[in-house]
């Protein structure tokens, strides 16, 4: 068995269909990217991933069970807009996880314990470069540096799996390869599984192992919401491990020119 | 060059610092300065008028209950009433605001409870308070009690209903994230929604500031022994406009001066509700 599998899963709405037929198989540590037209049922997709949704028909299985039918904390999730927490500072989002787990009672630590979590939030806000503002609320951070925060709150948990809704569609492009860096950064040093929608099909192709692209395969110009969008391209962009990744990635972070990812 | 001479919009006209505060005194000042002319016009015709009194009036009236004692107890009646009136209002608003915040959080998150709650609170909330104060006089008695609880029932269903509507606001993003890092649904009331709750449960508690006077002033203007209430009524016998116009004025201030301390508490705790806007 495929640590995700997704079986004939339909979704629809009342009468709208938005997915049907989704038959997909997931291996450990794979990044997929989706693309597909606004409105295709991309989110919808993750929602189901999510467990804010669930399927009409068919099943997906996380580790041979069904996926749970809310969220949890073996999945992590980075919104567009929303994902950091306003009343807490950096540091506090952060640490917020270790405080969920550490004290069930009232949520937050104390002392010695406390100080274990900041360190640890340290290393992490250290990693995605924002170390020095680590007492600064969200409001007072760039839309950027709101994401970099939401990344790491969400690899903090150490989910197995990591869904990204066009986090990225917001900034400036030029903020966006940085994003890029960190993302495969991140992945590269974990065995997580990342799921991420984008709008952008030359990010899907760099950043992902595998695309995937949404699309209706039937249409019925009478009844346009009669059918709903499958999985029309499942392209895998090379070799799915990690070390042939670590490989890439070193050449990338020596400058050295590197043929195409998909000539491995 | 022309647009040079051609004048803004009136809408993107802004008043200088000075023009603003000159700009914001104006109303008070003519105000101010109408009560003085035809108060003044009016004594000049008839001495005795009683209905615009000069300020001379109002100074003798005020030191007369809050600097002399009176005759027959021995009291300071302005500072007493200004103590029993406070006492009910903010005993009767703390309470309002408890109840207010931990059913209107726990309606705005939990789907159950709001199913049960929410239709009955909506129903309690349009009953008008002024017509049940018969019923808490009959039962707490004419003592304090009742006007603290008219004060809560009054003011306690909006507070409710504003909190639940302001917990529902939340982006449902910070609730599912919440849940990717593991919070349980205790942790998310404690740790996500109460937090961002407080803030606006001050705001919730400065527009019920108002209301909150007009129960309180009620009650006492129909049973009291002391009271800013209990006392304009108790003189509206005599025509005492001389103590009427400054208990108002002071009540105003009362409620400004609260209103401004519960802004600035709000703003001084909570950096990140105000700022951003
Ligand atoms: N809760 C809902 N109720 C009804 N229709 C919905 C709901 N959520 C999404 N849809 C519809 O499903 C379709 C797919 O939406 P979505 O998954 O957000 O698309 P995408 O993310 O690919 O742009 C849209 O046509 C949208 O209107
Ligand atoms: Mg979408």
């Amino acid at each position: 068995m495929s640590f995700i599998e997704i079986n004939n899963v339909c979704k629809h709405y009342d009468k709208t269909v938005v997915l049907e037929r989704v038959n997909a198989k997931v291996e450990h540590g794979e990044f997929i990217t989706l693309v597909g037209a606004s409105g295709c049922g991309k989110t919808t997709f993750l929602k189901m991933l999510l467990g804010t949704e669930v399927p009409s028909r068919g099943s997906i299985t996380l580790h041979n069970r069904p996926i749970a039918q809310e969220p949890g904390p073996d999945r992590g999730i980075v919104f567009q807009r929303y994902s950091v927490f306003p009343h807490l500072t950096a540091l506090q989002n952060l640490i917020l996880a270790h405080e969920f787990k550490h004290a069930r009672l009232i949520g937050k630590l104390f002392g010695q314990k406390r100080n274990e979590a900041i360190a640890q939030a340290y290393t992490m806000l250290t990693s995605v470069g924002l170390e020095h503002a680590d007492d600064r609320y969200p409001h007072q951070l760039s839309g950027g540096m709101q994401q970099r925060l939401a990344i790491a709150q969400a690899f903090m948990q150490q989910p197995e799996v990591l869904l990204l809704d066009e986090p990225f569609g917001a900034l400036d492009p030029g903020i966006r390869g940085d994003m890029h860096q960190l993302v495969l950064d991140i992945w590269g040093k974990t065995a997580i599984n990342i799921f991420m929608i984008t709008h952008d099909l030359k990010e899907g192709f760099y950043l992902g192992t595998r695309l995937w692209v949404f699309d209706k395969i039937r249409h019925d110009p009478q009844a346009p919401h009669a059918y709903g969008a499958t999985i029309t391209y499942d392209i895998p962009l090379g070799h799915t491990d990690r070390s042939t990744y670590k490989t890439i990635h070193r050449a990338l972070q020596r400058n050295k020119p590197v043929a195409t990812r998909n000539s491995q | 060059m022309q647009h040079r001479w051609t004048m803004k919009r009136l809408i993107n006209i802004q008043p200088s610092p000075l023009a603003r505060i000159i700009l914001a005194a104006l109303p008070f000042i003519i105000t101010l300065l109408l009560y003085l002319w035809i108060s003044d016009m009016r004594l000049s015709s008839n001495p005795n008028d009683k209905l615009m009194p000069a300020f001379s009036s109002f100074a003798t009236a005020i030191s007369e209950l809050a600097f002399t004692p009176s005759k027959r107890t021995g009291e300071y009646l302005f500072w007493i009433d200004t103590v029993s009136s406070l006492q009910r209002l903010l005993l009767g608003v703390s309470i309002s605001a408890l109840i207010g915040l931990i059913v209107g959080l726990l309606n705005g998150a939990i789907p159950l409870l709001r199913a049960n709650l929410s239709p009955y609170i909506t129903v309690l909330s349009l009953i008008p308070p002024m017509a049940i104060l018969p019923i808490l006089f009959i039962i707490f008695g004419l003592e304090e009690l009742s006007k603290v609880i008219l004060i809560v029932i009054g003011i306690t269903p909006f507070i409710i209903r504003d909190l639940q509507g302001k917990t529902l606001e939340l982006p449902s993003e910070q609730l599912i994230k919440a849940q990717t890092l593991g919070a349980s649904t205790w942790q998310i009331l404690l740790r996500v929604i109460l937090p961002q709750m407080v803030p606006r449960l001050i705001e919730a508690i400065r527009l019920s500031l108002g209301p909150a006077w007009l129960f309180l002033i009620s009650a006492e203007a129909i049973a009291a022994q002391s009271g800013l209430g209990y006392r304009i009524f108790l003189v509206r016998r005599y025509l005492s406009m001389d103590v009427i116009l400054p208990y108002v004025v002071w009540i105003t201030l009362l409620a400004f001066i609260l209103d401004w301390l519960l802004r600035k508490l709000s703003q001084r705790v909570f950096p990140w509700f105000h700022d951003p806007r």
